[in-house]
């Protein structure tokens, strides 16, 4: 090739990247952002010197954009290093991150701050020392609060590799971030100390983290406080259990019985965290003040450390579950609140496997019996849906009496969201309580909903049977539930032939081509000559369906006709539309 | 003494020069606020724009005019088809956020909808055109000016059924909450799509409804504290540390009324127009249709003061309920130590009361008479404004003072004035 054809050809292979650059400038948003997606393919194009030069300072130039283009270009920017020529060249990648992290958007400045982190561990300790440091020590001495936010976030990856100098640096600005007057900056100071904590040495902690630990608890904003129980579990988990207990129990105890709630909140949702200090006389007391919170005046409390109870009991012995835990959870069954009661009923469940077979039996069905009759929906459903665990440890009889009532009565409930939620249990629930318990008592129910008034149910329970297949097997299928779906064909009103159809469609692919030939294939055949046109493109889409798990004579001197017949001689255009889409299909299986 | 007060005068006008003949509807002033620092003033109209003015850092005057900054239109007229109603583009409310790097922000709401606004100075870049060349070209860029400019940061719409009247900011800088008339939301500023309610006063039956909420603010330095007024005269206090749902007030604010003034238009005179914090958060102004009542937050039996704003009304109810005027809603100011109180009366008047000395200043907002009839005098011999001429369509309904200086702005029809005063020796 001469050097005007080889040149050309460049050109040609750069035209997209040149219409990626020029959309960099549009007025556009959406236009710009797409642009700003394609960040590393222009750099690739452009090569690692000029990224450096040309890309990375108009990047720089170009930090007052849309929240959303700042964020992607962050995104973007993390993984810069190579395409600028190694970590050797990544601090101008920091230059323009480092902008990034004096945005007012909370989204980019975090991005802005992992970008760096993903560089900075590229990056050798010299490197680190020349560039990454400096950047770290401008945002902490920097005009704006959006700086020091961002500071927070960045002290915990960037401490382990710097001097001791360096650190005593940096644990003085923290400590002047916990203290600062903007509630903006003690969020993010109280809200990361808990990471930098965990990268300080133990002799530190105790002397200079600890003080900080305790301003944060005690902050007058509650946004502060209730971030700082998340530095406790990582406190927890530095100390030594003998310090820990001295000196952050105190400061717990404050926090569980603080009197804005949503500190309450926090404690409540991180109480297992909380709870691993201590010696044993420590964790008793800790049980008096997860009852406590069971107890609380808020229901939002409640709610959360009703959530924790399974996890929680993990860690206490039995004999503290049964005579401490339990009679709280009886009172919470009839909680006033129904969020509290709920989210009882999800997690009591999961309290089986720690009692064994006979406790559980003992103790805890009364609770679950009486969740089952609860007067709320969601209640029940979330006893039903936890149903395995206590399966798994007592089996089902003791449980199919209660259970079968309170399914029959989800099963017709006014709201049709709940039957289908019902719907949606059916086929675990009847993989563990066997297939005579499903015959005798469940089948007949999964068929009426075959014939429910609202669509959604009656596509549900076409994909509920589909599941069931798959549980049971195909004769059982065969002699059960075929004959009874087939049945619904000589309903007069046609979205019930409907249904049949839909159902045909979906038990197609689980059923063997033995079964669909004698069982499925005459009435589909038979509903394509209906009178309603409906009918007849369904009947099209179920053979459609069905053609891919048939034999080949069976497509052949069965559908094809019928097939062909629809396509030239149908009157209704849909029916001649989805005939020759089935037609299609067919020859291509055939081919 | 009254020569230990200060002497108030006139500062600025933003507004037209020459009197016009018929004042255009969408420029009448609806919300006032000062950020802050002080350094700047929003003030926004019915027409849905917000003016932002600017201090000037003149270093040699004592106190520095204000100069034009930046406008935008901040809401447009909408039309609720679920309702067929007209949604109003009048700005009720703006209140600006802390600073926290180099750009403002500022909440601006109508009767439906709150937006986010970020002013900042933009660089206009103008783009150098590529010369052909082989292979791949960068853009270069040239800064030409800088100009203001004004972005919807967040829009906060659909969680009011009924007209928002309130707005205000809790000092955690993250949260804010939005006031109807029956229902109080809090918001996170980030997040735009969802929202708390955290009061609603909505009866079961709607024919029981009694009262409404007429205006609702956060404590400025606590930041589980709020309050909300009513209709009925009360003010309410809110915590929302001891529970989600606020709607059991922690504190209750309301004077027993006098017998002997019942008539027939004793709660609608009583209904609070307005409530505000002081600086360090000990006392609660309000204002309703003839007086301010200051009161201290740990006594709620009744006010510590009582000011008569325009007592002379009280005989005229009638002709001001014929006239709607007596459902007018006057704005009432503290100063950040919580000496002086303004609000606004008929006729373009407003008043500054210092209350602890029992002076009052008399101000006409009038733009033909700017310098003239400012009058200090001790609170009782305050001068009656003339029965004959009043104008009940001249009203200074909005009002907003600096937060260290002696500066205020008031609103009048569709011009703003600004009126400053100096200690005299």
């Amino acid at each position: 090739m001469t050097d005007v054809e080889m040149r050309d050809a460049s050109d040609d292979s750069l035209q997209p990247v040149r219409i990626l650059i020029d959309e960099l400038k549009s007025d556009d948003v959406q236009v710009r952002l797409t642009s700003i997606r394609g960040l590393s393919t222009i750099a690739t194009a452009l090569g690692p010197e000029r990224t450096r030069n040309e890309l990375l300072p108009f990047l720089k130039e170009s930090t007052d954009d849309e929240d959303d283009v700042l964020i992607a270009m962050a995104e973007c920017l993390g993984e810069f290093c190579p395409l600028v020529g190694g970590p050797d060249h990544a601090h101008h990648v920091l230059a323009v991150l480092e902008v990034l992290c004096g945005a007012e958007e909370t989204k980019a400045r975090e991005h802005a701050v992992q970008s760096i982190v993903n560089i900075i561990n590229q990056m050798s300790k010299e490197q680190v020392a020349q560039h990454a440091y400096p950047l770290a020590k401008r945002l902490a001495e920097g005009d704006w609060f959006t700086m020091y936010t961002s500071a927070c976030g960045l002290f915990p990856a960037l401490y382990p590799q710097l001097t001791n100098d360096q650190r005593t640096e940096f644990r003085g600005f923290y400590k002047k971030f916990v203290s600062n007057s903007a509630p903006i900056v003690r969020r993010a100071a109280s809200a990361n100390l808990g990471k930098f904590i965990r990268e300080i040495e133990l002799e530190y902690v105790t002397s200079e983290m600890l003080p900080l630990f305790a301003i944060t608890a005690a902050d007058e904003q509650d946004s502060v406080r209730f971030l700082s129980v998340e530095t406790c579990v990582a406190l927890a988990a530095k100390l030594a259990p003998e310090d820990a207990e001295k000196l952050i129990l105190p400061t717990i105890k404050s926090l569980i019985t603080d009197s804005s709630w949503r500190v309450r909140y926090m404690a409540a949702d991180k109480f297992c965290g909380l709870s691993a200090i201590g010696n044993d006389s420590v964790k008793a007391e800790m049980v008096g003040q997860f009852i406590a919170l069971l107890r609380d005046a808020e229901p939002e409390v409640r709610t959360a450390a009703a959530s924790k109870i399974s996890e929680y009991c993990s860690m206490v012995s039995e004999s503290t579950i049964i005579n401490q835990i339990l009679p709280v959870a009886r009172e919470l069954v009839q909680d006033p609140s129904e969020h509290v009661r709920a989210s009882l009923a999800s997690n009591v469940m999961g309290l089986a496997p720690h009692l064994g077979k006979e406790k559980t039996l003992e103790h805890l069905q009364d609770i679950f019996l009486k969740l089952l009759k609860d007067e709320v929906p969601e209640v029940r459903l979330n006893v039903i849906s936890k149903l395995d665990a206590v399966n798994k440890v007592v089996g089902v009889d003791p449980l199919s009496q209660s259970l079968l009532p309170a399914i029959m009565e989800l099963a017709e409930d006014r709201q049709w969201r709940v039957r289908l939620a019902i719907i949606n249990y059916i086929p675990l629930l009847a993989s563990q309580l066997g297939v005579e318990f499903f015959d005798e008592k469940l089948a007949d129910l999964c068929l009426s909903w075959l014939g429910d008034q609202v669509y959604s149910i009656r596509e549900a329970a076409t994909i509920n049977l589909q599941k069931l297949i798959e549980v049971f097997g195909v004769e059982w299928a065969q002699s059960n539930i075929i004959p009874k779906v087939l049945n619904l064909y000589s309903h007069q009103n046609y979205l019930y032939r409907m249904t049949t159809l839909a159902s045909i469609a979906a038990l197609a692919k689980v059923m063997g081509p033995e079964a669909i030939d004698s069982t499925l294939l005459p009435l589909v055949l038979g509903m394509a000559t209906d009178h309603v046109p409906n009918i007849r493109f369904n009947a099209c889409k179920a053979l459609e369906a069905s053609i891919p798990h048939v034999t080949e004579t069976c497509r052949e001197t069965r559908i094809k006709p019928v097939l062909t017949k629809l396509y030239n001689e149908d009157t209704d255009n849909d029916v001649k539309f989805f005939a020759n889409k089935a037609l299609q299909v067919l020859n291509s299986c055939n081919a | 003494m009254a020569s230990m007060a200060p002497r108030w005068r006139f500062s600025q006008l933003f507004g037209e020069k020459n009197p016009v003949e018929e004042v255009s509807d969408v420029d009448i002033v609806s919300a006032i606020e000062f950020d802050e620092t002080g350094e700047f003033i929003a003030v926004g109209d019915r027409g849905g724009r917000v003016v932002v003015f600017e201090q000037a850092r003149d270093t040699k005057a004592d106190q520095s005019d204000f100069k034009f900054y930046a406008e935008f239109q901040s809401h447009e007229p909408e039309f609720d088809y679920l309702k067929s109603l007209e949604i109003e583009e009048k700005i009720n409310k703006i209140r600006w956020c802390k600073r926290h790097n180099n750009a403002h922000f500022l909440l601006t709401t109508n009767d439906k909808t709150i937006k986010l606004w970020k002013l900042f100075e933009k660089n206009i870049k103008k783009i150098e055109e590529n010369s052909p060349r082989d292979g791949l070209s960068f853009p270069s860029m040239n800064v030409t000016e800088s100009v203001v400019a004004a972005v919807p940061r967040r829009v906060f719409s659909n969680a009011h059924a009924y007209h928002i009247n309130s707005i205000s900011l809790n000092s955690d800088s993250e949260t804010y909450i939005s006031a109807d008339d029956l229902r109080i939301n809090l918001w996170n500023l980030e997040i735009s799509d969802q929202s708390f309610n955290i009061v609603d006063i909505k009866p079961e039956n709607m024919e029981e409804l009694t009262e409404v909420i007429t205006s609702a603010e956060f404590h400025p330095v606590q930041c589980n504290l709020f309050m909300y007024s009513s209709s009925k005269g009360t003010i309410k206090l809110g915590d929302m540390r001891s529970s989600a749902l606020c709607d059991q007030h922690a504190k209750s604010y309301e004077e027993e009324e006098d017998p002997a003034n019942k008539s027939f238009f004793s709660e609608i005179i009583s209904s609070i127009s307005d409530c505000k914090f002081s600086g360090d958060g000990r006392y609660i102004l309000s204002r309703d249709y003839l007086t301010l009542k200051i009161w201290d937050m740990n006594m709620e039996a009744k006010p510590v003061k009582t000011i008569k704003i325009h007592e002379h009304l009280r005989t005229k109810l009638c002709d001001l309920y014929e006239n709607d005027c007596i459902f007018d809603k006057f704005e009432c100011h503290l100063s950040a130590d919580g000496s002086k109180l303004v609000t606004g009366s008929y006729n373009n008047m407003f008043y500054v009361y210092d209350w602890e000395t029992d002076v009052v200043t008399s101000i006409d907002a009038n733009k033909n008479y700017p310098s003239g009839d400012i009058r200090t005098t001790p609170m009782a011999q305050k001068k009656r404004e003339s029965e004959d001429s009043m104008d009940w369509n001249k009203k200074c309904l909005h009002v907003a003072q600096h937060p260290h200086e002696d500066l205020i702005a008031v609103g009048a029809s569709n011009n703003l004035f600004l009126y400053s005063a100096n200690k005299e020796e």
